[in-house]
């Protein structure tokens, strides 16, 4: 901050003042500046600010005190019932949670069995981050395992070859939201980009077979398609054979986030100039170099947002399998609630569940925002 | 929403014809039961996830009767709207599941109802400070309602015909109907009797709470199976009976092997197997009776477990005790 920007240092006097018009530029005072003057400024400036302010911090303050002092400082974090909890304090009962910790994540899966479950999300982690990190090292080999992870997955939950057999009726709690939520995030990516292309294609029957996939999806509620997977398909097998019910949800899901993926993913081809399909062509690129090369990664580019928004969508719907008598974290949680000995717990039980979806749900948003500004290079 | 779920629903109904849910059972080796997603003394899921209450354990009667063991049992949770549509696409062999017996379920969405396992009432509760003494004097109050349900029907024709009006306040379970009158939304609730005494007894204030004294339905709940199936039908219906004659006749679950072996009553002689072949007539053993009687106990343990007065539901017998104690339960003879 030197006044001259020629002058290196300041020339100083022998006295130790400076010579005239080499002073260095002092900060601005306190009165025009930093945080004071900020607050002065933005939160006292005027008779109605100043009460607003005054009226915002009341409400803030009365609000937190409460939050905190309901959430940890009245609240009973052990006990082995609501009754227990009550003894001890009169805030929140997290010592319910904690008592049914492990019905919310596993839902009913045999307990001698739950280290598949753990394996599985271990496992998961590892897969997923290959997919969401380019930069990392040995990327190529590590896509493979992610590509694979899906039937080992299936495996270590389902059992079969050499793990005693859990039946998919078993699966419940925050596992099961897991289980349909990446389920339909990992398919239906592929699946929407294919019928977005298929919509545009210039093959008639192609187009209108996506055309008509698509409307029908979106045209109909997930629950009713939830209600066909449960119902209707139990009359279009041959007797006796047992289509898994949780198979069948799981295709639902899958096209039903599909259906909207596609259009997300043609919003973002729509975007493109056609000046770049016709570069793609010029360079005698066929139809899927050019797909892959030149449109996609910049349709996908611009539709991470809405892309991002379809999954986080689809992972919240996961709460719908109630319909088919599948008990997610939030039907644990109720059927819980109706046990005498904790009733009238629901608060605890809709924090702890929303705080699971709040986590799930911003890390994807987060990615996300990451993602737009790494891939923002179209300057 | 509702309407294409039943119009789905209704056209499968009519359309399927059942048999062989017996043979189904046994072959499976597992009953299939529908029970309710959480209704405190009826059913809901313990700490290890085990499904307890008094519909869950009627469940587990049945399947002592027909596959052997009480345990072999899943448990398939479903709402007001979805049990039915559960049970006529198969996922489910019978419905335990507080659903009251009326007329057109019986007849026009073809179900077959079996006997009554409870005997329950409409009511209301509603805060003591707001000065209602009768249901009559409810006009203009703000009503929370399960949804789907008789009750949101009752409730409906109820103030029809006393000619006072009401502002419907529409839920889907017992506990957010609990949280909304808490949190006063609503001026009162109305549910089945028993689920406001369960309900009002995890108040935190009971006292402050009142049930209103007119009981303005009858809701008759008892377990559901498909149409059409005669066996299946019978056999759910002589396992209740089973459980009600066993209180009648003293047999529980600890005496029933020694009340087998002594033949001086042949009533029970005849019910319990030792005594000619009730349980082949069925499609069963001879032990059928015995096995339902040892695996959950008899009507009155069932009941006095659950949703007795020891329990914090605390409901007393009132209609649902045996008929020669002036309530409703009565068992046809097995003979």
């Amino acid at each position: 901050m030197t006044l001259g920007k020629e002058e290196k240092t300041p020339a100083v006097t022998e006295d130790g003042g400076y010579l005239p018009g080499t002073h260095p530029d002092l900060p601005p005072p306190s009165s025009v500046h930093g945080p004071v003057h900020w607050i002065k400024v933005n939160l006292f400036g005027s008779v109605v600010d100043t009460a607003l302010t005054l009226l915002a911090v009341y409400f803030l303050y009365s609000a937190l005190t409460f939050l905190v002092g309901w959430m940890f400082i009245n609240a009973a974090f052990t006990g082995e019932s609501r009754n227990d909890c009550r003894a001890v304090a009169d805030g929140a009962c997290w010592a319910f949670i904690g008592n049914r910790l492990s019905l919310f994540i596993y839902g009913f899966y045999p307990e001698p069995e739950r280290w598949r479950v753990d394996l599985s999300f271990v496992l998961l982690i590892l897969a997923i981050v290959p997919v969401l990190y380019e930069d990392m090292p040995q990327r190529g080999k590590a896509l493979t395992y992610s590509c694979l992870y899906p039937l080992i997955a299936a495996w270590l939950l389902v059992g079969g070859f050499g793990l005693e057999k859990v039946s998919t009726d078993q699966f419940g709690g925050l596992m099961l939201n897991v289980v349909i939520g990446v389920t339909g995030i990992a398919f239906s990516l592929p699946i929407g980009i294919v019928l977005a292309l298929g919509r545009q294609s210039q093959l008639p029957i192609v187009r209108i077979l996506c055309v008509s996939f698509i409307e029908i999806i979106r045209g109909v509620p997930l629950i009713t398609l939830l209600f066909v997977a449960a119902v209707m398909l139990s009359y279009f097998v041959p007797p006796g054979t047992n289509f898994d019910l949780l198979v069948r949800m799981l295709i639902m899901v899958t096209l039903f986030a599909s259906g909207y993926m596609a259009e997300v993913i043609r919003g973002g081809l729509q975007a493109i100039p056609n000046g770049q399909y016709e570069a793609a062509d010029a360079m005698g690129l066929k139809y899927w170099q050019s797909m892959r090369l030149v449109v996609l990664p910049q349709a996908l580019k611009i539709s991470i947002p809405g892309i991002v928004n379809t999954f986080i969508a689809l992972y919240k719907d996961t709460t719908l399998v109630i319909v088919i008598g599948r008990l997610d974290i939030l039907g644990i949680g109720n059927s819980s609630l109706a046990d005498t000995k904790w009733q009238g717990l629901s608060t605890e039980v809709y924090i702890f569940v929303a705080l699971f979806f709040f986590f799930s749900c911003f890390s994807m948003s987060r990615y996300s925002l990451w993602l737009e500004k790494k891939l923002h290079t179209g300057h | 929403m509702r309407i294409i779920i039943s119009l789905v629903a209704a056209f499968f109904m009519a359309s399927v014809a059942n048999a062989g849910t017996l043979e189904d059972v046994k072959a499976r080796g597992v009953l299939n039961c529908i029970v309710n997603t959480g209704l405190p003394g009826f059913s809901y899921t313990d700490k290890t996830g085990r499904w307890k209450g008094f519909d869950a354990d009627m469940c587990r009667s049945l399947a002592a009767a027909v596959v052997g063991d009480g345990e072999k049992v899943k448990f398939i949770p479903a709402t007001g709207k979805t049990r039915f549509t559960l049970l006529n696409s198969k996922e489910g062999d019978v419905i335990f599941r507080n659903t009251t017996w009326t007329f057109v379920r019986d007849v026009d969405v073809k179900l077959t109802f079996l006997p009554t396992t409870y005997y329950d009432g409409q009511g209301f509760i509603i805060r003591k400070s707001k000065g209602v003494k009768s249901a009559k004097e409810l006009d203009g109050a703000t009503v929370c309602i399960q949804t789907g349900t008789t009750t949101e029907l009752n409730l409906a024709d109820y103030f029809r015909a006393n000619k006072i009006s009401y502002k419907p306040v529409p839920i889907e379970s017992n506990e957010e109907a609990r949280k909304n009158y808490l949190a006063d939304r609503c001026d009162t609730y109305t549910t089945d009797a028993s689920g406001l005494a369960a309900t009002r007894a995890t108040f935190d204030k009971p006292g402050d709470h009142l049930i209103l004294p007119e009981i303005i339905s009858k809701e008759p709940l008892g377990p559901v199976v498909r149409h059409g199936d005669d066996q299946w039908a019978d056999i759910v219906r002589w396992t209740v009976y089973a459980l009600i004659t066993a209180e009648e006749q003293g047999i529980t679950a600890a005496n029933a092997d020694k009340m087998a072996m002594d033949k001086s009553n042949p009533n029970v002689s005849r019910m319990l197997g030792s005594e000619g072949d009730l349980g082949g007539m069925l499609g069963l053993d001879k032990d059928w009776a015995k096995r339902v009687i040892k695996a959950q106990g008899n009507y009155a343990e069932i009941f006095e477990r659950n949703v007795g007065l020891k329990t914090p539901v605390g409901l007393a017998r009132g209609l649902n005790a045996l008929y020669t104690n002036g309530g409703l339960q009565y068992s046809p003879p097995f003979r």
